[in-house]
């Protein structure tokens, strides 16, 4: 059971706007789906389990640190919305 | 001529084209012309003409149909997401590259659930799918698009991705062939990311000879990807006839409970054939798949997320209108772009990963997903492959379980144990259940596929499934 200040919470940590409409029917989904997942108590001994981190066997992989060009600027900035002195114009993170 | 082009699989093209007996040309635009009057929204884009096409490869210019979240350069390129509108990357991605350079002809850009998160293609920004066996029905998803693309005759051939069965899902609601590869068989660079431990890419095709030869082409280590593998083997086209010395792992957790009547004779039907093949049979258990989407729905949406939290509005998409500030910018952008289900799976992802709950839900998640693999290892030392159904159902109707994301969720059910442990699966049909395909699901340990391939395409010439709906 997740309550409606859990859900503002965690949208607020993923910078979702919610409407008060979406608060509702999220916090009665998510708790639906949150008691399906619960399932997983049931099985035994979990806790002496190793977690899977990647399930196919590689040692680390590593490339010889070189530097190498990357995309041009000018076409990484073409799909910006919004573009100033070669780089991504947004607003002042602290306007209010 | 154009019945005959048609009837063509994509190997068969391509072999045509080689021997001289059919331009490229001519094969581009017969689909060209399909592609650009579908009417079951299975295309977002389709090319004007095959651009830099290479048809002097293996391929032979045989056109591809692509999954809207492979980027692919200067081509629209959304993953199904509003907050993509209109964006064109700026590469392409390691599979398609590959696969252009062996001779195929990117055809167009196919609709998907919204960051290949659905079953049923009806998340996507663009509108739902129509299943060409039933237009009222699903295709399946989240890979729904090149599925119905490929069951209508609008393009030979498809690529898509499985992270839960998106592929293989679809495949069988529609009455194709769907592989799923090894877990970094293929690159997933230039692949819109959802869950990077699960996401893979792979065919959706008329026959198994198909889904081999793109599998031929995308395999492969790449620099760009550093999960990617070199695959072990040469991936031949498959020729077994029989099944002889061929063990097949029946997983009662996966065949019994929850897979409705139709497709369970479909299923029984299928296994008759393989002893009739020389194949046999054996009971195996797989006792943890029952938490599969459990631990499922913890791992890929934290994973989300996170993969998710780089589209605000700032580098590339659009952007909302505000007056505020850059938090206000951040937050208007993501409630305009995205859709419910992707709203939905961020806020379930960032509550399993947020402070307090981080062991209870994702740590817990992840040890469940080593029980799962650990299963299938104690499976593969007695069985060669599994086989169990596809999907628990046939298609079902659009809207039947839009209200309902936990009845969606259940749909993979016999899919999303795979990913979790990495190993790769195909869907092949089976047969009709009231008229509707039905899918069979064959499983190997990783690398397998070529046995896998092999023992499909023994199986598929034995079911002799009509299927392809071409022409409706």
């Amino acid at each position: 059971m997740i309550d409606r200040d859990q859900v503002l919470h965690v949208a607020r940590l993923a910078r979702l706007r919610l409407s008060d409409e979406e608060v509702e029917r999220f916090q009665r989904e998510l708790s639906t789906i949150l008691d399906h997942i619960e399932t997983i108590n049931e099985i035994e001994g979990l806790d002496e389990v190793q977690p899977t981190s990647h399930v196919v066997e590689v040692e680390n992989v590593l490339r010889p640190d070189e530097p190498r060009p990357s995309l041009p600027r000018e076409k990484v900035l073409e799909e910006a919305p919004d573009v100033a002195e070669g780089g991504f114009r947004v607003p002042s993170p602290g306007a209010s | 001529m154009s019945a005959d082009i048609l009837s063509l699989t994509g190997a068969q093209a391509a072999e045509r084209v080689r021997a001289g007996d059919l331009d490229a040309g001519e094969l581009f635009a017969f689909y060209r012309e399909r592609a650009a009057a579908d009417d079951l929204n299975a295309f977002l884009w389709v090319a004007d003409g095959p651009d830099g096409a290479n048809s002097s490869g293996p391929l032979a210019g045989v056109p591809l149909a692509v999954k809207d979240l492979f980027c692919v350069e200067g081509v629209p390129s959304a993953a199904g997401s509003r907050i993509l509108d209109g964006y064109r990357p700026p590469y392409t991605a390691t599979a398609v590259r590959k696969l252009t350079e062996a001779g195929a002809t990117v055809l167009g850009k196919t609709n998907q659930d919204e960051f290949a998160m659905g079953s049923s293609n009806e998340n996507s920004g663009y509108g739902s799918v129509q299943n060409p066996w039933d237009r009222e029905r699903v295709p399946g998803g989240s890979s729904g698009g090149s599925a119905a693309a490929v069951a209508a005759g609008l393009a030979p051939w498809a690529i898509g991705t499985d992270t839960g069965g998106s592929i293989r899902q679809p495949a069988a609601l529609t009455g194709i062939v769907g592989l799923k590869p090894t877990y970094g068989a293929v690159s997933r660079y230039g692949m819109i990311a959802f869950a990077s431990s699960l996401d893979q890419c792979g065919p959706l095709t008329r026959d198994v000879t198909d889904a081999a030869l793109l599998f031929r082409h995308m395999v492969g280590r790449d620099p760009c990807d550093s999960t990617s593998l070199e695959f072990p083997e040469e991936v031949p086209l498959p020729s077994a006839e029989r099944l002889d010395g061929v063990v097949f792992g029946v997983p009662p957790e996966l065949t019994g409970e929850g897979v409705e009547p139709g497709v369970r004779e479909v299923f029984e039907r299928t296994t008759k054939l393989i002893e009739e093949l020389g194949g046999k049979l054996e009971e195996v258990s797989l006792p943890h798949s029952r938490y599969g989407i459990a631990a499922y729905y913890v791992i890929t949406p934290a994973e989300a997320s996170a993969n998710l939290a780089r589209y605000d509005g700032v580098r590339f998409g659009p952007r909302a209108e505000t007056d505020g500030d850059l938090t206000a910018l951040y937050e208007q952008t993501r409630e305009q772009g995205f859709g419910d289900e992707v709203k939905r799976r961020i806020l379930i992802g960032t509550y399993a990963l947020s402070s307090g709950y981080y062991d209870a839900y994702y740590g817990r998640a992840q040890r469940v997903r080593t029980k799962i693999a650990d299963d299938f290892r104690a499976a593969f030392q007695k069985v060669d492959l599994l086989v169990t159904p596809t999907s628990p159902t046939v298609a079902f109707r659009l809207g039947e379980k839009t209200e309902d994301p936990l009845a969606m969720y259940l749909n993979d059910a016999l899919t999303v144990s795979m990913p979790l442990a990495g190993i790769p699966a195909i869907s092949i049909p089976g047969g009709l259940s009231d008229g509707l395909p039905v899918g069979i699901q064959l499983a190997g340990p990783a690398f397998s596929e070529n046995r896998i391939l092999d023992s499909a395409y023994a199986l598929e010439r034995a079911i002799g499934f009509e299927g392809v709906p071409v022409g409706v």
